[in-house]
Protein backbone atom coordinates (compact mmCIF):
# COMPACT_ATOMS: atom_id res chain seq x y z
CA UNK A 1 0.00 0.00 0.00
CA UNK A 2 2.40 2.18 0.69
CA UNK A 3 4.50 1.54 -2.49
CA UNK A 4 1.08 1.83 -4.15
CA UNK A 5 1.17 5.83 -2.72
CA UNK A 6 4.84 6.78 -3.36
CA UNK A 7 4.39 5.59 -7.48
CA UNK A 8 1.06 6.94 -7.43
CA UNK A 9 2.51 10.42 -6.47
CA UNK A 10 5.77 9.80 -8.91
CA UNK A 11 3.03 9.38 -11.64
CA UNK A 12 0.92 12.20 -10.80
CA UNK A 13 4.52 14.29 -10.53
CA UNK A 14 5.50 13.10 -14.47
CA UNK A 15 1.84 13.40 -15.74
CA UNK A 16 2.24 17.42 -14.27
CA UNK A 17 5.10 17.87 -15.67
CA UNK A 18 3.99 16.90 -18.97
CA UNK A 19 1.07 18.81 -19.36
CA UNK A 20 2.67 22.18 -17.25
CA UNK A 21 6.46 22.19 -18.34
CA UNK A 22 7.42 24.73 -21.03
CA UNK A 23 10.20 22.27 -22.50
CA UNK A 24 9.26 19.58 -24.59
CA UNK A 25 11.98 17.66 -24.20
CA UNK A 26 11.14 18.15 -20.13
CA UNK A 27 7.58 16.54 -21.00
CA UNK A 28 8.63 14.36 -22.70
CA UNK A 29 10.58 12.82 -20.25
CA UNK A 30 7.86 13.47 -17.69
CA UNK A 31 5.64 10.89 -19.71
CA UNK A 32 8.32 8.40 -19.24
CA UNK A 33 8.25 8.69 -15.87
CA UNK A 34 4.88 8.51 -15.40
CA UNK A 35 4.44 5.50 -17.92
CA UNK A 36 7.27 3.90 -16.11
CA UNK A 37 5.21 4.39 -12.65
CA UNK A 38 2.28 3.02 -14.53
CA UNK A 39 4.05 0.16 -15.26
CA UNK A 40 5.17 -0.42 -12.01
CA UNK A 41 1.72 0.06 -10.87
CA UNK A 42 0.72 -3.40 -13.32
CA UNK A 43 3.65 -5.37 -11.42
CA UNK A 44 1.79 -4.14 -8.09
CA UNK A 45 -0.96 -5.76 -9.70
CA UNK A 46 0.41 -8.94 -10.53
CA UNK A 47 0.84 -8.24 -13.72
CA UNK A 48 4.28 -8.39 -14.22
CA UNK A 49 4.04 -9.15 -18.25
CA UNK A 50 1.82 -6.10 -18.62
CA UNK A 51 4.70 -4.16 -16.92
CA UNK A 52 7.55 -5.24 -19.16
CA UNK A 53 5.66 -4.81 -22.12
CA UNK A 54 4.69 -1.37 -20.80
CA UNK A 55 8.44 -0.62 -20.26
CA UNK A 56 9.17 -1.98 -23.46
CA UNK A 57 6.88 -0.59 -26.12
CA UNK A 58 5.66 2.52 -24.24
CA UNK A 59 8.96 3.87 -22.56
CA UNK A 60 11.74 1.91 -24.46
CA UNK A 61 10.37 3.02 -28.01
CA UNK A 62 7.80 5.43 -28.62
CA UNK A 63 8.61 7.72 -26.41
CA UNK A 64 12.21 7.69 -28.06
CA UNK A 65 10.37 8.88 -30.96
CA UNK A 66 8.93 10.98 -29.92
CA UNK A 67 11.96 13.06 -28.00
CA UNK A 68 13.71 11.91 -31.25
CA UNK A 69 11.46 13.90 -33.37
CA UNK A 70 11.59 16.63 -30.68
CA UNK A 71 15.28 16.78 -31.03
CA UNK A 72 15.80 17.08 -34.56
CA UNK A 73 13.15 19.96 -34.96
CA UNK A 74 14.38 21.58 -31.67
CA UNK A 75 11.28 23.05 -30.30
CA UNK A 76 11.83 26.13 -28.61
CA UNK A 77 10.12 26.15 -25.42
CA UNK A 78 6.22 26.84 -26.30
CA UNK A 79 4.91 30.42 -25.46
CA UNK A 80 1.67 30.87 -23.14
CA UNK A 81 -1.28 31.48 -25.13
CA UNK A 82 -4.57 33.02 -23.19
CA UNK A 83 -7.15 30.50 -24.64
CA UNK A 84 -10.37 32.32 -25.78
CA UNK A 85 -12.82 32.23 -23.26
CA UNK A 86 -15.26 29.70 -24.84
CA UNK A 87 -12.39 27.26 -26.04
CA UNK A 88 -10.71 27.21 -21.96
CA UNK A 89 -14.58 26.96 -20.69
CA UNK A 90 -14.87 23.78 -22.76
CA UNK A 91 -12.13 22.74 -21.81
CA UNK A 92 -12.83 23.02 -18.14
CA UNK A 93 -15.91 21.12 -18.79
CA UNK A 94 -14.28 18.06 -20.78
CA UNK A 95 -11.76 17.83 -17.85
CA UNK A 96 -14.44 17.83 -15.08
CA UNK A 97 -16.44 15.41 -17.35
CA UNK A 98 -13.83 12.90 -17.16
CA UNK A 99 -12.20 13.54 -13.98
CA UNK A 100 -16.21 12.88 -12.01
CA UNK A 101 -16.57 9.90 -14.40
CA UNK A 102 -13.19 8.40 -13.38
CA UNK A 103 -13.63 9.21 -10.05
CA UNK A 104 -17.24 7.22 -9.90
CA UNK A 105 -16.25 4.52 -11.75
CA UNK A 106 -13.12 4.32 -9.42
CA UNK A 107 -15.04 4.39 -6.13
CA UNK A 108 -18.21 1.53 -7.70
CA UNK A 109 -18.03 -1.76 -6.33
CA UNK A 110 -16.34 -4.62 -8.73
CA UNK A 111 -18.48 -6.32 -11.47
CA UNK A 112 -19.92 -9.89 -10.04
CA UNK A 113 -18.51 -11.43 -12.76
CA UNK A 114 -14.77 -10.50 -11.40
CA UNK A 115 -13.09 -13.59 -9.32
CA UNK A 116 -12.07 -12.30 -5.88
CA UNK A 117 -9.41 -14.80 -6.24
CA UNK A 118 -6.43 -14.93 -9.22
CA UNK A 119 -6.33 -17.67 -10.81
CA UNK A 120 -2.90 -19.44 -10.80
CA UNK A 121 -2.07 -18.68 -14.35
CA UNK A 122 -3.13 -14.63 -13.86
CA UNK A 123 -0.57 -12.73 -15.94
CA UNK A 124 1.99 -15.01 -17.40
CA UNK A 125 2.81 -15.17 -21.02
CA UNK A 126 0.67 -18.40 -21.70
CA UNK A 127 -2.23 -17.28 -20.56
CA UNK A 128 -2.01 -14.18 -22.58
CA UNK A 129 -1.04 -15.54 -25.60
CA UNK A 130 -4.24 -17.87 -25.30
CA UNK A 131 -6.61 -15.22 -24.62
CA UNK A 132 -5.19 -13.20 -27.41
CA UNK A 133 -4.67 -15.24 -30.06
CA UNK A 134 -8.36 -17.99 -29.50
CA UNK A 135 -10.98 -15.52 -27.30
CA UNK A 136 -9.41 -12.20 -28.94
CA UNK A 137 -8.52 -13.35 -32.29
CA UNK A 138 -10.87 -10.87 -34.38
CA UNK A 139 -9.92 -7.73 -32.43
CA UNK A 140 -5.86 -8.52 -32.50
CA UNK A 141 -6.29 -9.51 -36.29
CA UNK A 142 -7.78 -5.95 -36.88
CA UNK A 143 -5.33 -4.01 -34.91
CA UNK A 144 -2.63 -5.40 -37.33
CA UNK A 145 -4.59 -4.49 -40.23
CA UNK A 146 -5.04 -0.79 -38.34
CA UNK A 147 -1.21 -0.76 -37.57
CA UNK A 148 -0.30 -1.95 -41.48
CA UNK A 149 -2.82 0.76 -42.93
CA UNK A 150 -1.05 3.12 -40.06
CA UNK A 151 2.36 1.68 -41.81
CA UNK A 152 1.67 2.60 -45.54
CA UNK A 153 0.33 6.13 -44.80
CA UNK A 154 3.49 6.65 -43.23
CA UNK A 155 5.23 5.48 -46.25
CA UNK A 156 2.87 7.26 -48.85
CA UNK A 157 3.20 10.42 -47.00
CA UNK A 158 7.34 10.18 -46.43
CA UNK A 159 7.60 9.60 -50.27
CA UNK A 160 5.04 12.27 -51.79
CA UNK A 161 7.50 15.05 -50.19
CA UNK A 162 10.34 14.13 -52.25
CA UNK B 1 17.12 -16.40 6.52
CA UNK B 2 15.71 -15.99 3.16
CA UNK B 3 16.07 -12.17 3.12
CA UNK B 4 19.68 -13.14 3.73
CA UNK B 5 20.01 -15.03 1.12
CA UNK B 6 18.52 -12.38 -1.47
CA UNK B 7 20.60 -9.67 -0.36
CA UNK B 8 24.23 -12.35 -0.63
CA UNK B 9 23.04 -12.49 -4.32
CA UNK B 10 22.28 -8.94 -5.07
CA UNK B 11 25.76 -8.40 -3.97
CA UNK B 12 27.52 -11.56 -5.55
CA UNK B 13 26.16 -10.01 -8.54
CA UNK B 14 26.27 -6.68 -8.40
CA UNK B 15 30.44 -7.48 -7.17
CA UNK B 16 30.65 -9.44 -10.45
CA UNK B 17 29.58 -6.67 -12.73
CA UNK B 18 31.56 -3.65 -10.87
CA UNK B 19 34.65 -5.99 -11.35
CA UNK B 20 33.67 -7.08 -14.56
CA UNK B 21 33.74 -3.41 -15.30
CA UNK B 22 37.12 -2.98 -14.07
CA UNK B 23 38.84 -6.14 -15.36
CA UNK B 24 37.92 -4.82 -19.26
CA UNK B 25 38.99 -1.66 -18.64
CA UNK B 26 42.61 -3.37 -18.19
CA UNK B 27 42.01 -5.69 -20.82
CA UNK B 28 40.77 -2.21 -23.25
CA UNK B 29 44.45 -0.76 -22.79
CA UNK B 30 46.44 -3.26 -22.22
CA UNK B 31 44.63 -5.94 -24.70
CA UNK B 32 44.53 -2.46 -27.40
CA UNK B 33 48.67 -2.11 -26.48
CA UNK B 34 48.86 -5.63 -27.44
CA UNK B 35 46.76 -5.78 -30.43
CA UNK B 36 48.48 -2.36 -32.00
CA UNK B 37 52.13 -3.28 -31.25
CA UNK B 38 52.38 -0.70 -28.69
CA UNK B 39 53.46 -0.86 -25.12
CA UNK B 40 50.66 0.67 -23.28
CA UNK B 41 49.82 1.49 -19.94
CA UNK B 42 53.12 1.23 -17.91
CA UNK B 43 53.85 4.23 -15.40
CA UNK B 44 53.21 3.39 -11.97
CA UNK B 45 54.17 -0.49 -11.14
CA UNK B 46 53.72 -3.10 -8.52
CA UNK B 47 56.33 -3.40 -5.78
CA UNK B 48 58.21 -0.35 -7.17
CA UNK B 49 59.28 -1.82 -10.07
CA UNK B 50 61.21 -4.74 -8.22
CA UNK B 51 59.01 -6.77 -11.20
CA UNK B 52 61.14 -7.39 -13.95
CA UNK B 53 57.75 -6.87 -16.11
CA UNK B 54 55.10 -4.10 -15.74
CA UNK B 55 51.35 -5.46 -16.52
CA UNK B 56 50.22 -2.02 -15.79
CA UNK B 57 47.53 -2.99 -13.58
CA UNK B 58 47.91 -0.66 -11.23
CA UNK B 59 47.56 2.49 -13.87
CA UNK B 60 44.09 0.76 -15.05
CA UNK B 61 42.64 -0.40 -11.58
CA UNK B 62 43.52 2.73 -9.70
CA UNK B 63 45.21 5.65 -11.04
CA UNK B 64 42.62 5.91 -14.17
CA UNK B 65 39.58 5.43 -11.48
CA UNK B 66 41.27 7.58 -8.94
CA UNK B 67 42.61 10.76 -11.05
CA UNK B 68 38.83 10.44 -13.42
CA UNK B 69 36.87 11.01 -9.96
CA UNK B 70 39.61 13.98 -8.36
CA UNK B 71 38.97 15.63 -12.05
CA UNK B 72 36.91 19.04 -12.07
CA UNK B 73 33.30 18.32 -12.84
CA UNK B 74 32.78 21.03 -15.29
CA UNK B 75 29.17 21.83 -16.49
CA UNK B 76 28.83 24.15 -20.11
CA UNK B 77 26.78 27.15 -19.04
CA UNK B 78 24.50 27.23 -21.64
CA UNK B 79 23.85 23.18 -21.12
CA UNK B 80 20.42 21.77 -18.94
CA UNK B 81 21.88 21.27 -15.80
CA UNK B 82 19.31 19.15 -14.25
CA UNK B 83 19.28 16.89 -17.16
CA UNK B 84 22.90 16.83 -17.72
CA UNK B 85 23.20 15.82 -14.15
CA UNK B 86 20.71 12.80 -14.79
CA UNK B 87 22.06 11.66 -17.94
CA UNK B 88 24.78 9.29 -16.43
CA UNK B 89 22.53 8.45 -13.82
CA UNK B 90 19.84 7.21 -16.48
CA UNK B 91 22.72 5.10 -18.36
CA UNK B 92 23.92 3.09 -15.99
CA UNK B 93 20.89 2.14 -14.08
CA UNK B 94 18.79 -0.11 -16.25
CA UNK B 95 22.44 -1.90 -17.30
CA UNK B 96 22.95 -2.80 -13.46
CA UNK B 97 19.34 -3.79 -12.72
CA UNK B 98 20.00 -5.60 -16.26
CA UNK B 99 22.32 -8.26 -14.56
CA UNK B 100 20.18 -9.48 -11.55
CA UNK B 101 18.03 -11.56 -14.07
CA UNK B 102 21.15 -13.08 -14.97
CA UNK B 103 21.59 -16.73 -13.58
CA UNK B 104 25.22 -17.49 -12.37
CA UNK B 105 24.84 -21.11 -10.84
CA UNK B 106 22.03 -23.64 -11.00
CA UNK B 107 20.45 -24.06 -7.34
CA UNK B 108 23.05 -24.08 -4.19
CA UNK B 109 22.19 -26.72 -1.15
CA UNK B 110 23.40 -25.14 2.26
CA UNK B 111 21.57 -26.70 5.61
CA UNK B 112 18.17 -27.84 4.45
CA UNK B 113 17.73 -24.63 2.35
CA UNK B 114 17.62 -24.76 -1.64
CA UNK B 115 19.09 -21.18 -3.01
CA UNK B 116 18.30 -20.70 -6.91
CA UNK B 117 21.07 -18.59 -8.07
CA UNK B 118 20.03 -15.77 -9.86
CA UNK B 119 19.59 -12.29 -8.34
CA UNK B 120 15.92 -11.68 -9.12
CA UNK B 121 14.45 -14.66 -10.08
CA UNK B 122 11.55 -13.46 -11.91
CA UNK B 123 9.58 -15.00 -14.50
CA UNK B 124 9.73 -13.68 -17.11
CA UNK B 125 13.00 -12.27 -17.23
CA UNK B 126 14.30 -12.41 -20.95
CA UNK B 127 11.19 -9.21 -21.34
CA UNK B 128 13.11 -8.00 -18.59
CA UNK B 129 16.37 -7.97 -20.23
CA UNK B 130 14.68 -6.55 -23.01
CA UNK B 131 12.72 -3.82 -21.14
CA UNK B 132 15.89 -2.34 -19.98
CA UNK B 133 18.00 -2.86 -22.56
CA UNK B 134 15.51 -0.11 -24.58
CA UNK B 135 15.71 1.89 -21.86
CA UNK B 136 19.31 2.15 -21.85
CA UNK B 137 18.86 4.55 -25.01
CA UNK B 138 17.92 7.54 -22.58
CA UNK B 139 21.27 8.07 -20.98
CA UNK B 140 22.79 8.59 -24.95
CA UNK B 141 19.64 10.65 -25.91
CA UNK B 142 19.15 13.30 -22.57
CA UNK B 143 23.39 13.52 -22.55
CA UNK B 144 23.57 14.57 -26.18
CA UNK B 145 20.23 17.33 -25.60
CA UNK B 146 21.32 18.31 -22.11
CA UNK B 147 24.80 19.35 -22.96
CA UNK B 148 23.77 22.49 -25.60
CA UNK B 149 26.52 21.33 -28.50
CA UNK B 150 26.33 20.72 -31.64
CA UNK B 151 28.85 17.50 -31.09
CA UNK B 152 27.01 15.85 -28.32
CA UNK B 153 24.09 16.53 -30.15
CA UNK B 154 25.29 14.59 -33.36
CA UNK B 155 26.20 11.64 -30.96
CA UNK B 156 23.20 11.36 -28.96
CA UNK B 157 20.58 11.80 -32.22
CA UNK B 158 22.96 9.10 -33.78
CA UNK B 159 23.32 6.97 -31.00
CA UNK B 160 19.12 6.90 -30.67
CA UNK B 161 18.66 6.12 -34.41
CA UNK B 162 21.10 2.97 -34.52
CA UNK B 163 20.27 2.01 -31.28
CA UNK B 164 16.04 2.27 -31.87
CA UNK B 165 17.51 0.17 -35.24
CA UNK B 166 19.29 -2.83 -33.69
CA UNK B 167 17.00 -3.04 -30.57
CA UNK B 168 14.89 -5.28 -33.44
CA UNK B 169 17.62 -7.41 -34.46
CA UNK B 170 18.17 -8.23 -31.30
CA UNK B 171 14.49 -8.88 -30.43
CA UNK B 172 13.94 -11.15 -32.63
CA UNK B 173 17.28 -12.92 -32.54
CA UNK B 174 15.89 -13.71 -28.23
CA UNK B 175 12.57 -14.69 -29.62
CA UNK B 176 13.81 -17.30 -32.00
CA UNK B 177 15.98 -18.71 -28.66
CA UNK B 178 12.50 -18.32 -26.53
CA UNK B 179 10.50 -20.13 -28.91
CA UNK B 180 13.22 -22.93 -29.19
CA UNK B 181 13.48 -23.61 -25.06
CA UNK B 182 9.54 -22.79 -24.72
CA UNK B 183 9.98 -20.46 -21.74
CA UNK B 184 10.83 -16.92 -20.95
CA UNK B 185 12.94 -17.40 -18.00
CA UNK B 186 16.80 -17.18 -18.51
CA UNK B 187 17.19 -19.68 -15.76
CA UNK B 188 15.15 -22.20 -17.04
CA UNK B 189 16.81 -21.81 -20.47
CA UNK B 190 20.04 -22.29 -18.32
CA UNK B 191 18.78 -25.30 -16.97
CA UNK B 192 17.65 -27.12 -20.46
CA UNK B 193 21.19 -26.54 -22.05
CA UNK B 194 22.16 -29.15 -19.10
CA UNK B 195 20.74 -31.74 -21.52
CA UNK B 196 22.70 -33.82 -24.06
CA UNK B 197 22.45 -33.89 -28.09
CA UNK B 198 22.65 -37.94 -28.97
CA UNK B 199 23.78 -38.71 -24.98
CA UNK B 200 27.28 -36.90 -25.87
CA UNK B 201 27.18 -33.06 -27.24
CA UNK B 202 26.30 -30.53 -24.55
CA UNK B 203 22.55 -29.52 -25.88
CA UNK B 204 23.42 -25.73 -25.89
CA UNK B 205 21.52 -22.95 -27.72
CA UNK B 206 24.36 -22.81 -30.24
CA UNK B 207 23.91 -25.55 -31.98
CA UNK B 208 20.72 -25.17 -32.46
CA UNK B 209 20.20 -21.41 -33.21
CA UNK B 210 23.79 -20.43 -34.58
CA UNK B 211 22.01 -17.76 -36.94
CA UNK B 212 20.44 -15.98 -33.87
CA UNK B 213 23.79 -16.17 -32.21
CA UNK B 214 25.40 -13.70 -34.81
CA UNK B 215 22.51 -11.96 -34.64
CA UNK B 216 22.55 -11.35 -30.96
CA UNK B 217 26.38 -10.74 -30.90
CA UNK B 218 26.56 -7.95 -33.82
CA UNK B 219 23.00 -6.09 -32.81
CA UNK B 220 24.71 -6.34 -29.62
CA UNK B 221 27.60 -4.89 -30.00
CA UNK B 222 25.79 -2.07 -32.08
CA UNK B 223 23.75 -1.54 -28.68
CA UNK B 224 26.68 -1.12 -26.65
CA UNK B 225 28.25 1.64 -29.73
CA UNK B 226 31.16 -0.37 -29.88
CA UNK B 227 33.49 -0.10 -33.07
CA UNK B 228 32.49 -0.79 -35.52
CA UNK B 229 29.18 0.60 -34.33
CA UNK B 230 31.03 3.62 -32.74
CA UNK B 231 29.06 6.43 -34.71
CA UNK B 232 27.48 8.06 -31.36
CA UNK B 233 30.89 8.41 -30.06
CA UNK B 234 33.66 8.70 -32.97
CA UNK B 235 36.09 10.57 -32.09
CA UNK B 236 38.06 11.18 -35.19
CA UNK B 237 34.53 13.17 -36.06
CA UNK B 238 32.48 14.03 -33.43
CA UNK B 239 35.19 14.57 -30.69
CA UNK B 240 33.55 11.68 -28.37
CA UNK B 241 29.88 12.39 -28.98
CA UNK B 242 27.04 12.48 -26.87
CA UNK B 243 29.60 12.46 -23.75
CA UNK B 244 31.56 15.55 -25.46
CA UNK B 245 30.86 18.07 -22.74
CA UNK B 246 31.12 15.49 -19.93
CA UNK B 247 34.29 15.01 -17.25
CA UNK B 248 35.34 13.68 -14.15
CA UNK B 249 33.36 11.65 -12.91
CA UNK B 250 30.34 11.79 -14.72
CA UNK B 251 32.68 10.73 -18.01
CA UNK B 252 33.69 7.95 -15.67
CA UNK B 253 30.42 6.83 -15.30
CA UNK B 254 29.57 6.70 -18.86
CA UNK B 255 32.68 4.79 -19.97
CA UNK B 256 31.62 2.75 -17.14
CA UNK B 257 28.04 1.74 -19.01
CA UNK B 258 30.22 1.22 -22.09
CA UNK B 259 31.90 -1.81 -20.44
CA UNK B 260 28.53 -2.68 -18.64
CA UNK B 261 27.06 -3.02 -21.69
CA UNK B 262 29.70 -5.26 -23.00
CA UNK B 263 28.92 -7.57 -20.05
CA UNK B 264 25.78 -7.99 -20.73
CA UNK B 265 26.09 -8.57 -24.33
CA UNK B 266 28.40 -11.50 -22.87
CA UNK B 267 26.50 -12.48 -19.96
CA UNK B 268 23.04 -12.73 -22.72
CA UNK B 269 25.75 -14.71 -25.52
CA UNK B 270 26.85 -17.26 -22.65
CA UNK B 271 23.12 -17.77 -21.10
CA UNK B 272 21.38 -18.50 -24.34
CA UNK B 273 24.10 -19.92 -26.66
CA UNK B 274 26.44 -21.54 -24.25
CA UNK B 275 24.68 -22.84 -21.47
CA UNK B 276 24.87 -20.14 -18.90
CA UNK B 277 26.73 -21.70 -15.79
CA UNK B 278 26.35 -25.38 -17.26
CA UNK B 279 30.00 -27.15 -17.35
CA UNK B 280 29.83 -29.81 -19.87
CA UNK B 281 28.47 -33.21 -18.29
CA UNK B 282 28.09 -32.07 -14.89
CA UNK B 283 25.11 -32.08 -12.86
CA UNK B 284 23.59 -31.55 -9.42
CA UNK B 285 25.24 -34.90 -8.17
CA UNK B 286 28.37 -34.58 -10.01
CA UNK B 287 29.64 -35.05 -13.24
CA UNK B 288 28.16 -38.11 -15.66
CA UNK B 289 30.60 -38.68 -18.67
CA UNK B 290 28.97 -39.92 -21.53
CA UNK B 291 30.90 -43.62 -21.14
CA UNK B 292 29.09 -43.99 -17.95
CA UNK B 293 31.46 -42.92 -15.42
CA UNK B 294 31.29 -40.68 -12.72
CA UNK B 295 32.38 -38.29 -9.99
CA UNK B 296 30.06 -37.72 -7.19
CA UNK B 297 30.78 -33.95 -6.03
CA UNK B 298 29.01 -31.86 -2.95
CA UNK B 299 26.67 -29.54 -3.95
CA UNK B 300 28.84 -26.53 -2.86
CA UNK B 301 32.08 -28.01 -4.87
CA UNK B 302 29.03 -28.49 -8.40
CA UNK B 303 28.01 -24.56 -7.50
CA UNK B 304 31.60 -23.13 -7.35
CA UNK B 305 31.97 -25.23 -10.85
CA UNK B 306 29.50 -23.56 -11.97
CA UNK B 307 30.22 -20.07 -11.24
CA UNK B 308 33.77 -20.03 -12.38
CA UNK B 309 32.37 -21.63 -15.97
CA UNK B 310 30.00 -18.76 -16.06
CA UNK B 311 33.09 -16.02 -15.44
CA UNK B 312 35.26 -18.02 -17.72
CA UNK B 313 32.69 -17.90 -20.55
CA UNK B 314 31.52 -14.83 -19.40
CA UNK B 315 35.03 -13.04 -19.86
CA UNK B 316 35.79 -15.21 -23.16
CA UNK B 317 32.51 -13.14 -25.03
CA UNK B 318 33.99 -9.86 -22.93
CA UNK B 319 37.14 -10.18 -24.67
CA UNK B 320 35.79 -11.50 -28.31
CA UNK B 321 34.02 -7.83 -28.10
CA UNK B 322 37.50 -5.95 -27.50
CA UNK B 323 38.79 -8.02 -30.27
CA UNK B 324 36.47 -6.86 -32.75
CA UNK B 325 36.50 -3.48 -31.10
CA UNK B 326 40.40 -2.96 -32.39
CA UNK B 327 40.30 -4.97 -35.44
CA UNK B 328 37.67 -3.80 -37.35
CA UNK B 329 36.88 0.12 -38.41
CA UNK B 330 34.23 2.36 -38.14
CA UNK B 331 31.43 1.66 -40.82
CA UNK B 332 30.09 4.60 -42.90
CA UNK B 333 26.39 5.72 -41.25
CA UNK B 334 24.38 5.06 -44.26
CA UNK B 335 26.02 1.06 -44.26
CA UNK B 336 24.97 0.98 -40.77
CA UNK B 337 21.46 1.99 -41.54
CA UNK B 338 21.22 -0.46 -44.05
CA UNK B 339 23.41 -3.21 -42.38
CA UNK B 340 20.70 -3.09 -39.94
CA UNK B 341 17.11 -2.61 -41.53
CA UNK B 342 18.08 -4.52 -44.94
CA UNK B 343 20.18 -7.63 -43.21
CA UNK B 344 19.90 -8.11 -39.86
CA UNK B 345 16.30 -7.86 -39.61
CA UNK B 346 15.58 -9.80 -42.65
CA UNK B 347 17.47 -12.23 -41.20
CA UNK B 348 16.10 -11.97 -37.70
CA UNK B 349 12.38 -12.47 -39.15
CA UNK B 350 13.55 -15.45 -41.48
CA UNK B 351 14.67 -17.37 -38.33
CA UNK B 352 11.83 -16.79 -36.15
CA UNK B 353 9.66 -18.21 -38.55
CA UNK B 354 11.85 -20.99 -39.38
CA UNK B 355 11.60 -21.74 -35.86
CA UNK B 356 8.82 -21.60 -35.68
CA UNK B 357 7.99 -24.03 -38.48
CA UNK B 358 10.36 -26.81 -36.52
CA UNK B 359 9.10 -26.21 -32.95
CA UNK B 360 5.41 -26.91 -35.02
CA UNK B 361 6.23 -29.99 -36.96
CA UNK B 362 9.06 -31.70 -34.95
CA UNK B 363 7.40 -30.96 -31.28
CA UNK B 364 10.93 -31.51 -29.34
CA UNK B 365 13.40 -31.25 -31.68
CA UNK B 366 15.29 -29.72 -28.60
CA UNK B 367 16.00 -32.62 -25.77
CA UNK B 368 13.71 -32.30 -23.30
Amino acid sequence: MIAFWIVALFALVGALVVVLHRNPVYSALGLVLTLFQVAVLFALLDAPLLALLQVMVYAGAIVVLFLFVIMLLSLEPEKRLAAPFPVAVAGLVLAATLGFGLVVSGTLPLRSGVPSRLPADFGSPESLATNLFTKHQLPFELTSVLLLVAVVGAVVLARRRS
Amino acid sequence: MEVFFSLAKIVVAFVIILQLTLLLLWVERKGSALIQDRVGANRANLFGGLLPFNLGIVNTWMADPLKLFHKEDIVPTEADHFLHWLAPFVAIVPLFVTFAVIPFGDVLRVGGYTIDLVAAPIPASVLFVLAMASLAVYGVVIGGWASNSRYSFLGGVRGTAQMISYELALSLSIVSVVLTFGTFDLQEIARAQGQLIWGVIPAWGVFYQPVALILLFIAGMAESKRAPFDLPEAESEIVAGFFTEYSGSKLSVFMMADFVEIGIVAALVTTLFFGGWQVPWLGREGFQFPGGFAIALPSLVVTLLQFVAFLVKLFVFCWLQILVRWSLPRMRYDHLMAFGWKRLLPLGLVNVGLTAVLVLLFDGWTVK
